[in-house]
């Protein structure tokens, strides 16, 4: 089997599954648990963000969160001054868009170096942190939506069907949206990578001085990068407004940064299936360790193992140190060497060994 | 006149504090080029430690000055062993793993002790400027921040240990050559920033009492403070924390603090924009 046909066969598997979950799930369980996936789909798009941008692209931005909590933020703005969820979705994906592209302007052009970039996006997500957090007074707010603080903005309206205000989406509505939004960006992303422009953000990855020597701008495709994974980040903080009603300003946090980077690193950069992966696997992780904290203060293993930040940190450290490529290239890896030394003496060296890399 | 002194006070207040939460984080970044994402833990330990060891009796002072940074310092000598060691050279992964490791510290101390704030009274009492009072426990920083700044540029300009460790982080293959063991040297840089962290963490600790997640407050501020300034360690932190001291405690005094914060961190990436090599590797090029 060639790498192509196994490729079209990981596409149409990966679509196979998506519509299986689409039809199956609302059919088989309880509201709680589609409400639970829901939200699971959602992250997902959102480390999906974070895979183009640093899997893909290789800016490591510690900041996906900014877009994200923009997303969000903006919709619920948006959403308190119109009050048709039309035009606030479209602002929920441009406005974090514009921002990541003003942003990517700055460091980009500035030729900032990998590290640098990490820092000046911690630095932003903090301001940003910091800002809104400091927002609660009646005094702060746009149009006839204010900001709230630390408190948040409750009771966002939700989408409606565009045009029609009468029509909100339900809570189903809400999964069918959201799983169908993150297998739409799945395959989106695969084309885009399959793109003339994916291969060269990929080459640029790889070694950033060829590509631009070979007469690529590298500046220009990790700014388009960066801010596809801005408007994809928006997108997900929309739904998340959506989702919960809710929007708070822990989702600009660093723990929320975090996260999306455990899931990218948990789940394997380079590819797009292990962050989602990643993503529905700790996002459960976490959900079950919260659900199992203890009531009393008895067991002190129960509580030491109930605390999320402290399974996440662990987990992250093991993943870097033994996995560093993640689970998905792990498993790929393993399976092609199963194969590898299985079919060895089948068909042995009948196509030309790849060029090395120089 | 009573209020252009207070806020000179202030402004060498905010400067102290941020050279001493940078100048730990300067010496693992600047030497070792290790990106020290759980620097904000190691200061909340070293606020931790004084509070645990004065709550058992020890005087504030002995445990502020010598157990808090003995403490953490051995913390980092233990991180830089199993962790730091194997991922020199690979920048990201040393910063995501020492992520993990803030993550990690921030879930043990939750567990141990508790989502609250706990403090320690600043000792000291006040005095008077004029119509004013303020602490004098904010002179006592000014000095302490002082103090590790000289302290560190004699240690690095003027003994063998300063000597070894300067040309270690310049190359190491030759100081191996020359005798020198760089694992080791490595790890004691790494324990010198860990354990200055945790002195600037429990110097800290009165004014701003402890919990867990308070590093996060100081990661940000130190990170920015250390690449605006550059490479060199004394002369970075120092004009670095100058500058971004100052304002920081203007754009405070003329909105909130945290706006004062905002400016401080706005100010940062512009710096960081026009200096890429941060202040010393545009001026004082030849300092320490």
């Amino acid at each position: 089997m060639n790498a192509r046909a196994l490729n079209l066969l990981g596409l149409g598997l990966v679509g196979a599954i998506g519509v299986a979950f689409l039809v199956l799930i609302p059919r088989l369980f309880e509201l709680d648990v589609v409400l639970e996936l829901t939200v699971y789909m959602i992250m997902a798009i959102l480390a999906l963000s974070l895979a183009l941008i640093w899997g893909y692209g290789g800016i490591l931005c510690f900041g996906q969160s900014a877009f994200f909590g923009l997303g969000a933020y903006t919709y619920a703005i948006a959403m308190f001054n119109i009050g048709e969820s039309t035009v606030p979705l479209l602002l929920a994906i441009v406005l974090p868009a514009v921002f990541a592209a003003l942003l990517g302007y700055f460091m980009f052009y500035g030729r900032i170096s990998d590290v640098y970039l990490g820092v000046i996006t911690l630095t932003v997500t903090l301001i940003l942190f910091n800002s809104v957090n400091s927002t609660a007074g009646p005094e702060f707010r746009i149009g006839s939506a204010r900001l709230g603080g630390f408190n948040g903005i409750p009771g966002i309206p939700p989408l409606n069907l565009p045009g029609n205000r009468a029509l909100p989406i339900d809570l189903e509505g809400m999964f069918y949206l959201a799983t169908v939004s993150l297998l739409l960006t799945y395959f989106g992303l695969r084309l885009l990578l399959a793109s003339r422009f994916g291969r060269i953000i990929v080459g640029i990855r790889e070694n950033e001085r060829r590509a631009e020597l070979l007469g690529y701008d590298p500046r220009a495709y990790k700014l388009a990068t960066f801010t596809i994974g801005g408007a994809l980040a928006g997108f997900a903080g929309c739904l998340f407004a959506n989702w919960g009603n809710f929007v708070s300003p822990t989702i600009f946090g660093l723990a929320q940064s975090a996260q999306i980077i455990i899931w990218v690193i948990v789940g394997g950069r380079g590819t797009l299936i292990g962050p989602i992966v990643g993503c529905i696997g700790i996002q459960w992780l976490t959900t079950a360790l919260g659900a199992n904290q203890p009531s009393g203060g008895s067991d002190w293993w129960a509580k030491v193992f109930a605390n999320v930040p402290l399974v996440l940190g662990i987990i992250l450290i093991a993943f870097v140190l033994l996995v560093p490529k993640g689970l998905v290239p792990t498993l790929g890896d393993l399976g092609q060497w199963l194969l590898s030394s299985r079919g060895k003496r089948a068909e042995t060296r009948l196509e030309p060994k790849q060029a090395e890399e120089g | 006149m009573d209020l252009v002194a207070l806020l000179a006070i202030q402004v060498l207040y905010a400067i102290a504090s941020l050279a001493l939460i940078s100048v730990g984080l300067a010496i693992i970044f600047g030497m070792m080029r290790v990106i020290n994402l759980a620097h904000g833990e190691f200061l909340m330990l070293g606020g931790y430690a004084a509070i645990v060891a004065t709550n058992h009796g020890i005087s504030i002072w002995l445990s502020m000055l010598v157990v808090a940074p003995v403490v953490v310092g051995i913390i980092g000598v233990v991180v830089e062993r199993t962790i730091i060691r194997f991922l020199y050279g690979r920048m990201i992964d040393t910063m995501l793993a020492t992520w993990g490791l803030s993550l990690f510290l921030v879930g043990l101390t939750t567990a141990i002790f508790g989502n609250t704030t706990v403090g320690i009274s600043a000792p000291l009492g006040s005095f008077q400027i004029g119509a004013y009072r303020t602490s004098a426990y904010t002179l006592f920083v000014i000095v302490v921040a002082a103090v590790v700044l000289a302290a560190i540029f004699a240690v690095m300009r003027w003994t063998r240990l300063g000597l070894i460790a300067r040309g270690t982080m310049q190359n190491a293959n030759m100081a191996a050559a020359l005798g020198v063991n760089p694992p080791r040297v490595y790890a004691i840089t790494f324990g010198i920033g860990a354990a200055l962290s945790g002195l600037a963490g429990a110097v800290l600790a009165p004014v701003s009492g402890v919990f867990p997640t308070i590093g996060v407050a100081y990661v940000a501020k130190s990170f920015i403070t250390v690449i605006g300034g550059g490479a060199a360690i004394v002369s970075g932190t120092l004009s670095a924390s100058s500058l971004f001291g100052t304002i920081n405690q203007i754009a405070t005094f003329v909105t909130t603090p945290v706006f004062g914060e905002v400016a401080l961190l706005g100010a940062a990436i512009v710096l960081i924009r026009l200096l890429p090599q941060g202040i010393t590797g545009r001026f004082f090029r030849r300092g320490l």
